[in-house]
C-alpha cells in the first residue's frame, strides 16, 4: 500500500506574530482537514479576538458573552483578577460557547501557533462535540441561547429598576443556591429558548388584559377547614415527589410574584443549559484535545507548519494532558484532558490495531478499522459515565496505573480494594464511571410533601448513600433560601437509602415579614 | 468563518457586578479596610489595598455532601507498590486531600481575598464623613458669579437673539393675521400681466390691480418680523460655589514636641488632606511651623527638621493671617486649618492667641481643628484632668457657632477615630 502523501505545501505562517490573513489561511487549512479528512460536523464558526482583561470578564460571567448582573459574578471576578494579577494563575487560552454560530474567544497575547491550536481545539473540537453529542442535542438550544441571555439580562435589569436591587438579589441568591437542583434530569419537552421569551411576554400581556379589579371585592369563601385530601391525592396534585426544586417553587410556591417566578425560570433555564457540560467534562475535553492533536499533527505532516511551531505546540499539548500521580504534590484529581485524550487514542487504537485482550473486551469495536469513525460514534452517543463504563480498556488502566481506594470514616486506614489487574479491571472501571456520574455525585434531594391543610410546611428528603450526610451549615443556608421563596417553614430529612431510617433533620422556620415580596 | 476583533469593545463589563459585590460585602469590607488602615502608614493609604474578608457574608451555599464521614471510593492514578487489601495511613486532613471529591469541589475557604482599587478604598475609608456646614458657608461667602441660561426675555443684546424662538413667534403671528404669502402676490402679478398682454377689458385689469395693491399693502402692514416677535436668551447670574480649598497645617516644633507627637500630627494632617482632596478639585497646602516665631516652610522641613526655642502660638496664627491675606483671599478659598501642638504656650501669649483666633482666624476659616498630641506614656495626665495652657485658652474661644474643634490624641490608634468623630456626618457644629 502506498501512502498518498499530500504535496508538501508552503508554510502557512512563520514566526510568532499573528494577523488576520494568517488566521484566515490557518483556518481554511484546518477546516479542510477537519471536515474532509476527519469527517467532523460543526456549527458555523465565529472567532473573536479579545484582551486578557476581557478574558477575565468572560470568566466571571460563567464564560458567556452576556449575562445578567449579580454580585456573585463580581466576587468571582475579584478573585480571578487577583489570582491573575499576582501571578498565581494563568488565563485559559480560549473560551468556547455552545451556540450557533459557535463563538470561540482567542486572546491577543497568544502566539500564532497557540491561535492555530485554539482554533483546532475550540472551533472544531468543542464545536463538533456541541453539535453532535446527544446530550447537547437533547438539552441545549444552541440557536437560542444568546438571544435568551439577552432577554434574561434586560428582564432582570428591568426588574431591578422596578422592584429594587435588594428584592431581585434576594430571589437570585436563592435561585443560585438551588441551581444544581434546578434541572430536569429526564427530558420532558424540548425547550426552545426563543419561545420561552415569547411566552413570558404573552403571559404578562394576558395578565394585563384580564386584570379586573372587581375580583378583589368578591367576598372570600368562609375560611373553614377544608376537607383534608389523602396524602397520595395531594402529592399527585402537586406533582410530587419532585427533584427539580426550582421548577417546583416556580410553579407552586404560593407567595411569589409573577416576576419572581420568571427569575427562577431564567436561572433554571441557564442551569439546564449547562447541565450537559457538567456531564461531559472528560468527553468534551477529550474530544477537543484529540481533534487538535490530530489536526496539528496533520498540519505538521503536510509541511504546513514549521518544526519550531510543532515543538511549541507539543510543549503546550503535553502540559495540558499531564496527569500527576496520586502522590505527586501537583495531584488534584484526575485531569479530564488527560483521561479524555488517552481514551480517545485508545479507542482509535483498539479499532485499528487491537490486541487479543482488546478483542476479548471489545468484540464489536476491536479491529473494525477507521478509528476516527469509532471515536466519532463515541462522541455522539455517550456521556462521561457511560463512556468510561463502555470504553475504558484494561490497557489504559494499566497505563494510568489506576487503583481504587475505599475511605471508610470508621476505619483508621484507607483500604486499597482494587488495583489494575485481572480481578480489578471491572470494578475500577465501574468506580471510575461512578466518579463521573452526576446522579451519584450530587446528593439526591427531592421535595416529598407539602402540608397543605396545615401550616404549609415544605418537606424535602435527602436519600443518603454510603452514609455521607450533607454539609450542615451550607444545607441550612440553602434551606433558608428555600424558605424565603416558599414563604413558610421548610424541613429537610436525611434518610438512609437502604434502611429508610431517618439520620438527621434540618428545619428552617418561615421567614419573618411577608414572604419574598 | 467570521473573525471579529472585540479588543476595542468597552472594557470593564463586570464593573456593575463588582459594585454589587462590594455593596453586598460592605460591612465586612468596611471592617477590613479599617483594620488595614490601622496597620499601615498614612503615606501609602492612598494605594489600593488587598483586603481579606470572611467568606461568610458572600458565601454561595449549595447542597453538597459533607467532607467528612461515611464511606467513599476514589479511583486514582499512579499505583506503584499497592496490591489489593493493602492499607494506607490516612493522610492528614481526613482523606480530604485524596481524589477529586474531597477537596477539589471545596468551596470551603474561610476567607476571601481580593484587591480594592484606590478609589474604592478611599470611598470606604472616608465613608460617612462630611465637611461641616459646607453648603451654607459656600453660599454665604462666595462672591464669584457665573452666568447661566434662564429662559427668554423680550429685551437683550443682539448677540443673545434667539432665532428659533423669534421665528416661531413671527410665523404664528403671520398665520394668525393672514399675511399674504409671497406666492399669492406673485400669482396675482402673473395674472395681471397676462390680462394686460391679452388686452382684456380695463375694468377687469383695474380690479386685479386693486387687488394686488391691496395685498401688497397688507403684506407691508404686517411685517415679516415684528418687534413683538423678538426674543432674547436670558441669562442670570448665580453665585458660583467656591471649589478650591487651602489647608493650613500649623505645628509646634519646639523641643517639647517629640518625634512620636510629630508622627501623630502628621497622620492627622494626611488624613485631612486626603479627605479634602475627595471634596475639592484642588487643594493647596500651607505648612506653618512655629517655635517662638513662625515660618512658612515646605513639607520636608515641616516634618523633619528640628528647631529649638520657646513656644509662642500667636506667631503661627499671625503667619497664617498673613498668608491668607497675601495669597488666599477668604472669599475665594475654602480655608481649613489644623493645628497640632503638645499644648505648651508662653503664658503671656495666651490672651493674644485667643483674641487672634476668635477675631481673625475663625471668621475666615471653614473649619479649624486643634489636635493636642500627647506622649504615649503620658497616659495619666489628661485623665487627671490637667488641661494644658493652650487647651484652656482655646476652650474659652470655643462656642457652638464657631467652627473650632478640639481633640486630644495619644496614640496612632486614636487618630482615625478622632478624625471620624470630627467629620462624622450629621454632627452639627462638631
Amino acid at each position: 500500500m502506498t501512502a498518498v502523501i499530500t504535496r508538501p505545501e508552503a508554510l502557512l505562517y512563520d514566526g510568532v506574530e499573528w494577523d488576520y490573513d494568517k488566521i484566515k489561511r490557518v483556518y481554511d487549512a484546518i477546516e479542510h482537514i477537519a471536515l474532509k479528512e476527519m469527517g467532523l460536523d460543526v456549527y458555523p464558526n465565529q472567532i473573536e479576538v479579545i484582551t486578557a482583561e476581557q478574558m477575565l470578564d468572560a470568566y466571571s460571567s460563567i464564560g458567556m458573552p452576556l449575562m445578567y448582573k449579580h454580585w456573585s459574578f463580581g466576587k468571582h471576578f475579584a478573585r480571578d483578577e487577583m489570582m491573575y494579577r499576582k501571578g498565581y494563575r494563568g488565563l485559559a487560552y480560549e473560551i468556547v460557547i455552545n451556540s450557533s454560530p459557535c463563538i470561540s474567544y482567542i486572546m491577543e497575547e497568544n502566539t500564532m501557533t497557540m491561535q492555530t491550536l485554539v482554533i483546532a481545539h475550540a472551533a472544531f473540537g468543542h464545536n463538533h462535540f456541541f453539535k453532535n453529542n446527544q446530550l447537547f442535542q437533547q438539552w441545549t438550544d444552541a440557536q437560542g441561547i444568546l438571544d435568551y441571555l439577552e432577554f434574561a439580562k434586560t428582564y432582570i435589569a428591568h426588574c431591578e429598576e422596578r422592584y429594587g436591587h435588594a428584592a431581585v438579589e434576594r430571589v437570585l441568591d436563592a435561585a443560585h443556591a438551588l441551581m444544581s437542583q434546578g434541572v430536569h434530569k429526564y427530558p420532558k419537552k424540548r425547550s426552545d429558548l426563543r419561545t420561552e421569551q415569547r411566552r413570558e411576554r404573552e403571559r404578562q400581556e394576558y395578565q394585563d388584559q384580564t386584570f379586573n379589579d372587581l375580583w378583589r371585592t368578591v367576598p372570600k369563601t368562609a375560611a373553614g377547614p377544608r376537607p383534608a385530601k389523602s396524602v397520595s391525592e395531594r402529592k399527585k396534585l402537586l406533582g410530587l415527589p419532585e427533584e427539580n426544586i426550582l421548577y417546583f417553587l416556580e410553579k407552586k410556591a404560593p407567595r411569589l410574584e409573577h416576576w419572581q417566578r420568571e427569575l427562577l425560570r431564567i436561572v433554571r433555564h441557564i442551569s439546564q443549559y449547562f447541565y450537559p457540560q457538567k456531564q461531559t467534562k472528560v468527553m468534551n475535553e477529550g474530544c477537543a484535545t484529540y481533534v487538535h492533536y490530530q489536526i496539528m499533527s496533520r498540519l505538521h505532516e503536510t509541511g504546513q507548519i514549521s518544526e519550531g511551531a510543532f515543538l511549541e505546540f507539543l510543549h503546550s499539548h503535553t502540559s495540558v494532558v499531564f496527569q500527576p500521580e496520586f502522590d505527586d504534590k501537583r495531584f488534584s484529581g484526575l485531569n479530564p484532558y488527560a483521561v479524555g485524550f488517552a481514551m480517545m487514542q485508545d479507542i482509535a487504537r483498539i479499532a485499528e490495531k487491537p490486541t487479543d485482550e482488546d478483542r476479548q473486551w471489545f468484540p464489536d469495536l476491536a479491529g473494525r478499522g477507521d478509528g476516527m469513525a469509532a471515536v466519532r460514534e463515541a462522541w455522539a452517543n455517550f456521556r462521561d459515565e457511560s463512556f468510561i463504563l463502555q470504553y475504558l480498556s484494561p490497557h489504559l488502566m494499566r497505563k494510568l496505573k489506576l487503583f481504587s481506594v475505599r475511605d471508610d470514616a470508621e476505619d483508621p486506614y484507607l483500604l486499597v480494594d482494587h488495583i489494575h489487574n485481572e480481578r480489578g479491571y471491572r470494578d475500577i472501571r465501574k468506580k471510575l464511571a461512578r466518579q463521573y456520574d452526576l446522579g451519584y455525585l450530587e446528593p439526591d434531594i427531592q421535595i416529598v410533601d407539602v402540608d397543605l391543610a396545615g401550616d404549609r410546611k415544605l418537606i424535602l428528603q435527602h436519600r443518603v448513600t454510603n452514609g455521607v450526610l450533607l454539609d450542615e451549615s451550607d444545607a441550612k443556608a440553602v434551606l433558608r433560601h428555600i424558605a424565603n421563596l416558599w414563604g413558610y417553614e421548610v424541613q429537610l430529612i436525611e434518610v438512609s437509602a437502604i434502611s429508610e431510617a431517618i439520620l438527621k433533620e434540618h428545619a428552617v422556620t418561615a421567614p419573618s415579614g411577608i414572604g419574598v415580596g | 468563518m467570521n473573525i471579529i476583533d472585540r479588543r476595542l469593545n468597552p472594557q470593564g463589563k463586570s464593573l456593575a457586578n463588582r459594585q454589587r459585590f462590594l455593596r453586598r460585602a460592605k460591612e465586612q469590607v468596611v471592617k477590613a479596610v479599617r483594620d488595614a488602615s490601622g496597620k499601615r502608614g498614612i503615606q501609602d493609604i492612598e494605594n489600593g489595598e488587598k483586603v481579606t474578608i470572611a467568606a461568610g457574608g458572600v458565601r454561595e451555599p449549595s447542597f453538597h455532601r459533607a467532607a467528612q464521614g461515611g464511606v467513599r471510593d476514589y479511583v486514582v492514578p499512579g499505583n506503584k507498590e499497592y496490591v489489593e487489601g493493602d492499607t494506607i495511613q490516612r493522610p492528614d486532613g481526613g482523606g480530604g486531600g485524596r481524589g477529586s471529591e474531597g477537596s477539589a469541589d471545596g468551596e470551603g475557604e474561610d476567607e476571601f481575598r481580593f484587591v480594592l482599587s484606590r478609589d474604592e478604598f478611599l470611598d470606604i475609608f472616608l465613608e460617612d464623613l462630611e465637611l461641616p456646614d459646607l453648603v451654607k458657608q459656600k453660599v454665604k461667602q462666595s462672591e464669584s458669579h457665573t452666568l447661566t441660561r434662564a429662559g427668554y426675555s423680550v429685551s437683550g443684546s443682539p448677540a443673545n437673539l434667539n432665532l428659533v424662538r423669534t421665528m416661531r413667534n413671527s410665523l404664528s403671528r403671520r398665520i394668525a393675521l393672514k399675511r399674504p404669502k409671497r406666492d399669492e402676490i406673485r400669482e396675482l402679478e402673473e395674472m395681471l400681466r397676462e390680462a394686460e398682454e391679452a388686452g382684456e377689458d380695463a375694468t377687469q385689469i383695474q380690479a386685479l390691480r386693486e387687488q394686488l395693491e391691496h395685498i401688497v399693502l397688507r403684506s407691508r402692514r404686517i411685517p415679516f418680523i415684528d418687534p413683538i416677535d423678538v426674543r432674547y436668551n436670558r441669562f442670570e447670574t448665580v453665585p458660583k460655589p467656591i471649589a478650591q480649598a487651602v489647608m493650613f497645617c500649623l505645628m509646634d516644633v519646639s523641643g517639647s514636641m517629640t518625634e512620636h507627637m510629630k508622627d501623630l500630627a502628621k497622620r492627622f494632617f494626611m488624613l485631612l488632606y486626603l479627605f479634602l482632596r475627595r471634596r475639592y478639585r484642588s487643594v493647596d497646602i500651607v505648612f506653618i511651623r512655629h517655635t517662638h516665631e513662625a515660618k512658612e516652610v515646605d513639607e520636608e522641613t515641616f516634618f523633619y527638621s528640628t528647631e529649638t526655642g520657646g513656644t509662642v502660638v500667636s506667631t503661627a496664627l499671625e503667619e497664617m493671617q498673613k498668608v491668607v491675606q497675601e495669597r488666599y483671599p477668604h472669599n475665594e478659598w475654602n480655608i481649613y486649618a489644623a493645628q497640632a501642638s503638645d499644648g505648651d504656650n508662653m503664658s503671656s501669649d495666651n490672651a493674644k492667641s485667643a483674641t487672634l483666633l476668635r477675631d481673625v482666624i475663625l471668621p475666615m476659616c471653614q473649619y479649624f481643628a486643634y489636635i493636642e498630641v500627647a506622649a504615649e506614656h503620658n497616659m495619666g495626665l489628661s485623665a487627671l484632668g490637667r488641661e494644658t495652657e493652650l487647651w484652656r485658652t482655646y476652650k474659652q474661644v470655643q462656642s457652638p457657632e464657631r467652627p473650632l474643634a478640639m481633640r486630644r490624641v495619644r496614640s496612632r490608634r486614636e487618630i482615625f477615630p478622632v478624625f471620624r468623630e470630627l467629620f462624622a456626618r450629621e454632627k452639627a457644629g462638631a
